[in-house]
C-alpha cells in the first residue's frame, strides 16, 4: 500500500542524505520523493511516498523521528489530503499526429512547452492516476523521456 | 553549564578544550595526528584533562565506552583524521548497538580541500552516519561550542547513544571569544521521559491480573538507574527477573527471584518462564535476536508490556499490549506507586514454584568430569575470591564471553561490561582499561579468549604505561571456541580457519609489555595462580589453558524457539546426565 509521508526536517546540509540512507538500511524503498522549502526558510519540507504495509509505516516513522534534525512527520491520507505531480512528457510527433496530441494535452489540462521536429513536450500537473492516464495514451505515439518531480502533498484546509 | 573561560578570546582549539572542561569531562581517550595536532596542543595546557594513550584509535573508542559504561559518564574520544577517524568505526558501532552515552572527535583537513580527497581525508560523518545518535561537521569555529554542548546533551539524554564531532583543522586555528551555552535547544529532539497515566494504569491492571508474569529487562535499567524501582515491584508482586547480556547486574543475581540471563545461552528454565509466562513485562530491552530465538514463539502466550525510552524499539519485533514510551526509573516508579494505592496481593507462588522446579531439574551447569581445567570451575573460584570486593569484569567475545555471562555471579550494576549487539571481538582489554581508568580503586578484571585478545593486544602497553593495575583471565583453547561450537553442531565438525594454535606464547606477550604473567594448565594450580593474579598491585594476566571441546551450553539452535534447548543438564529423574536431545 502506498503511504506519503510529510516530513519537516531543519534546512541544513546532509538532512537529505539522513532521511534517504535511513530507508535505505532499514529496507525500505522510496518510490518518489520532493524536497523544498517551508514558509520558514529553516524548515524544508520532504515528501516521501513509499510502499510499505502499515507496521513498516509505523516503524520507519519512529526511525525517522529519531533523526536529530527531523522536526515533524505527517501521514497524509488521500481523504484528508491534496497531492500533485508535475511530469515533462516528451512524445513522439510526426507531423501528421500532433494534432491528436495536442488534443489529448488539453483534455488534461496540460501544456505543450516544446515543439521539435519529430517530437512535442508536454507538461502536466495532477494526482498520480490522471498523470497515468495520460501516460496510457501517450505510449500509443511512444515516448521518449519522462521527468517527474516526486509527488507533492498538502493536508485539507478543514485540518488547521 | 557554566565556564570560568566565558568572554576570553581564544582559538577553536582552545575553544574545544574550554567545552571538555565546562562539562565536566576528566578523562579523555586519544591518539593524535596532523588534523588534529592543534587540538592536542591546546590539551597540554588542560590541568583539568588527563588525556590516555591508547596503542590504537579502535582501542580508544573502546576504552571510552568501557569508562562510560563502568561510571555512566559519557566516554570522550580525540583522534585525527582519515585512518585515525575510520579506525574508531567499530568502537562507535559497539556503542551505538549498546546505547553508550560517547562523544568522538575527529580532526579533519580543513574546509578549503574537504571533497578534493587530501591527504588523510575521510567522509567521516557519512561513514557513520548509520552508527550514531548524530553527527556534526563544524563549518565555523563560533559554532563549537554550541556543537559540543549540543553533542553532550544529545549523548547523555534520551536513549543514549555516541556522537561524533568532525572538526577542520582551518577551524582549529580560527580565534572566537569563547562563550559556554547554558542551555541547549535543539526543537527538534525531545526525549519523552513520563510516561502516559493511562497506559500506566492499564499496565498496572495486567500486573495485577497475572499469575504467571515475567519482568525482562535490558540496559535501559542500568541507563536509567532504575535498579531500585525494579527491585520494589519485583518484590512487591513477586515477579521474577530475567536481565538481558547488557543489564546483566541491574537486578542482583543472587536474589531468589533473578533468572539470569534469556535466549541463546540463558539457563533452561529461564527459557521455560519466558515461554509459558502469561505476562511479559519489557522494560529497557530490545528483543534482539539472540534473546528471542524463533521470534513467533517467544513469550507466545503472554500479553506484553513494553516499557522503553525509544519508540521505535516499541513493536518493532514483538507485538504489544501495552506500550508505553519513556525512562525506566519514572515509569516503574509510577508503577509502583499505583500497585502501593491499593492493596494487591501476588498471586504467583504456584508460579515460583514451577519455576524453581524447573531450575531445579535444568540447572544451567554440568558436571562432566574432566582432568583438564573446566571453564566453570574458573569461574567458581574468581567469584569466590572477588566476593565482597569492589569489581569490575569486562568480556572479549566468544565462549569465553557466554561462560562469564552466565557463571560470574552479578549483584551491581555497571560491573559487567561487554559487548552485546555487536559482539565485537576486541572489546574486552580495551573496555577494562578504560573502566580502570573510570574507577581506580576497582579491580577490574577482562575475561579473554586467545582469538580476541590479539585484535587489541596493544592496549596492554596503554594498560602498563598508566598504571591501570587490569587482570586479564585469558580462556585459552587455541581457537575460534564459539564458530569452532557452530562447526562442531550445526557443520559437521569440518573447522575450517578456527584453529589458531598456540600461538603466541601470552606470558611472554604480556611479559613484554611489563605485566605479571603465568600459565596455568593443571586444576590444581588454578585458585593459587587466580590469588596470584588479583593480588599483583600492576596489570597482570593469567594464562589459562583449556581444551578446544569445551562448549557453552545450553544453546538454542539459530532459528529455534528458545524452550527447544540442546546440551542443557537434566537432573530429572537420573542426575549428573547430559541431555542432548532436543525437548
Ligand atoms: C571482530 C570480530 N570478528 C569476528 C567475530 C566472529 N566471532 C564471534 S566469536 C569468535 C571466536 C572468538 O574466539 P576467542 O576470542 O578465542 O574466544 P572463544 O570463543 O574461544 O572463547 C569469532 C571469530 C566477532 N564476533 N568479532
Amino acid at each position: 500500500m502506498y503511504h506519503t509521508l510529510s516530513v519537516l526536517v531543519e534546512n541544513k546540509p546532509g538532512v537529505l542524505t539522513r532521511i534517504t540512507s535511513l530507508f535505505a538500511r532499514r529496507g525500505f524503498n522510496i518510490d518518489s520523493l520532493a524536497v523544498g522549502e517551508t514558509e520558514d526558510s529553516t524548515i524544508s519540507r520532504i515528501t516521501i511516498s513509499v510502499r510499505a504495509d502499515n507496521a513498516s509505516i509505523e516503524q520507519i516513522t519512529k526511525q525517522l523521528h529519531k533523526l536529530i534534525n527531523v522536526v515533524k512527520i505527517n501521514e497524509l491520507t488521500e481523504d484528508d489530503s491534496i497531492s500533485r505531480e508535475l511530469v515533462l512528457f516528451k512524445v513522439n510527433a510526426v507531423p501528421d499526429r500532433r494534432h491528436e496530441i495536442i488534443e489529448i494535452a488539453s483534455v488534461f489540462r496540460a501544456n505543450i512547452i516544446d515543439v521539435g521536429r519529430s517530437t512535442l513536450t508536454i507538461e502536466a500537473t495532477g494526482t498520480s492516476d490522471k498523470l497515468g492516464a495520460m501516460e496510457d495514451l501517450f505510449r500509443a505515439y511512444g515516448i521518449k523521456e519522462i521527468v517527474r518531480t516526486g509527488k507533492i502533498a498538502i493536508s485539507r484546509g478543514l485540518r488547521d | 553549564m557554566k565556564s570560568d573561560k566565558n568572554g576570553q578570546r581564544m582559538t577553536g582549539a582552545q575553544a574545544i578544550i574550554a567545552s571538555l572542561e565546562a562539562e565536566g569531562v576528566d578523562i579523555l581517550f586519544g591518539y593524535p595526528g596532523g588534523q588534529a595536532i592543534k587540538i592536542y596542543d591546546a590539551l597540554y595546557d588542560s590541568k583539568q584533562l588527563k588525556h590516555i594513550l591508547t596503542r590504537h584509535e579502535q582501542g580508544a573508542t573502546h576504552a571510552a565506552d568501557g569508562y562510560a559504561r563502568a561510571t555512566g559518564r559519557p566516554g570522550v574520544v580525540l583522534v585525527t583524521s582519515g585512518p585515525g577517524a575510520t579506525n574508531t568505526v567499530t568502537g562507535i558501532a559497539t556503542a551505538y548497538m549498546d546505547s553508550v552515552p560517547m562523544v568522538v572527535i575527529t580532526g579533519q583537513v580543513p574546509t578549503s580541500v574537504i571533497g578534493t580527497d587530501a591527504f588523510q581525508e575521510s567522509d567521516i560523518t557519512g561513514i557513520t552516519l548509520p552508527i550514531t545518535k548524530h553527527n556534526y561537521l563544524v563549518k565555523k569555529a563560533e559554532d563549537l561550542p554550541r556543537i559540543i554542548r549540543e553533542a553532550f546533551f544529545i549523548a547523555t539524554t534520551g536513549r543514549p547513544g555516541p556522537v561524533l564531532i568532525d572538526v577542520p583543522s582551518d577551524i582549529t586555528k580560527a580565534e572566537i571569544v569563547f562563550e559556554y551555552p547554558e542551555t541547549v535547544s535543539i526543537p527538534s529532539y525531545k526525549p519523552t521521559y513520563k510516561g502516559h497515566s493511562k497506559q500506566i494504569k492499564q499496565a498496572v491492571e495486567l500486573i495485577k491480573d497475572s499469575y504467571k508474569p515475567i519482568l525482562y529487562v535490558g540496559g535501559g535499567i542500568i541507563a536509567s538507574g532504575a535498579g531500585k524501582e525494579l527491585e520494589e515491584l519485583a518484590e512487591f508482586m513477586q515477579i521474577p527477573v530475567t536481565a538481558t547480556l547488557i543489564g546483566k547486574g541491574c537486578f542482583p543475581e543472587d536474589h531468589h527471584l533473578s533468572l539470569g540471563m534469556p535466549g541463546m545461552h540463558g539457563a533452561k528454565y529461564t527459557n521455560y518462564a519466558l515461554s509459558n509466562a502469561d505476562l511479559l513485562i519489557a522494560v529497557g530491552a530490545r528483543f534482539s535476536d539472540r534473546v528471542t530465538g524463533k521470534l513467533s514463539e517467544f513469550a507466545k502466550g503472554a500479553r506484553v508490556i513494553h516499557i522503553d525510552i525509544d519508540p521505535a524499539e516499541i513493536g518493532k519485533n514483538k507485538a504489544v499490549d501495552i506500550p508505553i514510551v519513556g525512562d525506566a526509573k519514572i515509569i516503574l516508579g509510577a508503577i509502583n506507586e499505583e500497585l502501593h494505592k491499593t492493596a494487591v496481593a501476588p498471586r504467583t507462588t504456584d508460579w515460583l514454584t514451577q519455576i524453581d522446579e524447573w531450575r531445579a531439574r535444568y540447572p544451567l551447569h554440568h558436571h562432566a568430569p574432566s582432568s583438564a581445567i573446566v571453564p566453570r570451575y574458573v569461574f567458581e573460584r574468581l567469584n569466590e575470591l572477588l566476593e565482597g570486593r569492589k569489581k569490575i569484569i569486562t568480556t572479549e567475545v566468544g565462549q569465553h564471553q557466554m561462560w562469564a555471562a552466565q557463571y560470574c555471579k552479578t549483584n551491581e550494576p555497571r560491573t559487567f561490561i561487554s559487548s552485546g549487539g555487536l559482539g565485537t571481538m576486541g572489546f574486552g582489554l580495551p573496555a577494562a582499561v578504560g573502566a580502570q581508568a573510570g574507577c581506580p580503586d576497582t579491580l577490574v578484571v577482562c575475561i579473554a579468549g586467545d582469538g580476541s585478545i590479539q585484535m587489541n593486544s596493544q592496549e596492554m602497553a596503554t594498560a602498563a604505561i598508566n598504571d591501570f593495575p587490569v587482570k586479564v583471565v585469558l580462556l585459552n583453547n587455541g581457537c575460534l571456541g564459539m564458530v569452532r561450537q557452530w562447526q562442531q553442531l550445526f557443520y559437521e565438525e569440518r573447522y575450517s580457519s578456527t584453529l589458531l594454535g598456540a600461538c603466541p606464547d601470552f606470558v611472554k606477550l604480556a611479559e613484554a609489555y611489563g605485566w605479571h604473567a603465568e600459565r596455568v594448565a593443571e586444576p590444581e594450580d588454578v585458585d593459587r595462580a587466580l590469588r596470584a593474579m588479583i593480588e599483583h598491585p600492576g596489570p597482570a594476566l593469567l594464562d589459562v589453558i583449556i581444551t578446544d571441546r569445551e562448549m557453552v551450553f545450553p544453546m538454542v539452535a539459530p532459528g529455534a524457539a528458545i524452550d527447544d534447548m540442546i546440551g542443557a543438564t537434566n537432573v530429572g529423574p537420573i542426575s549428573n546426565m547430559i541431555d542432548s536431545e532436543e525437548e
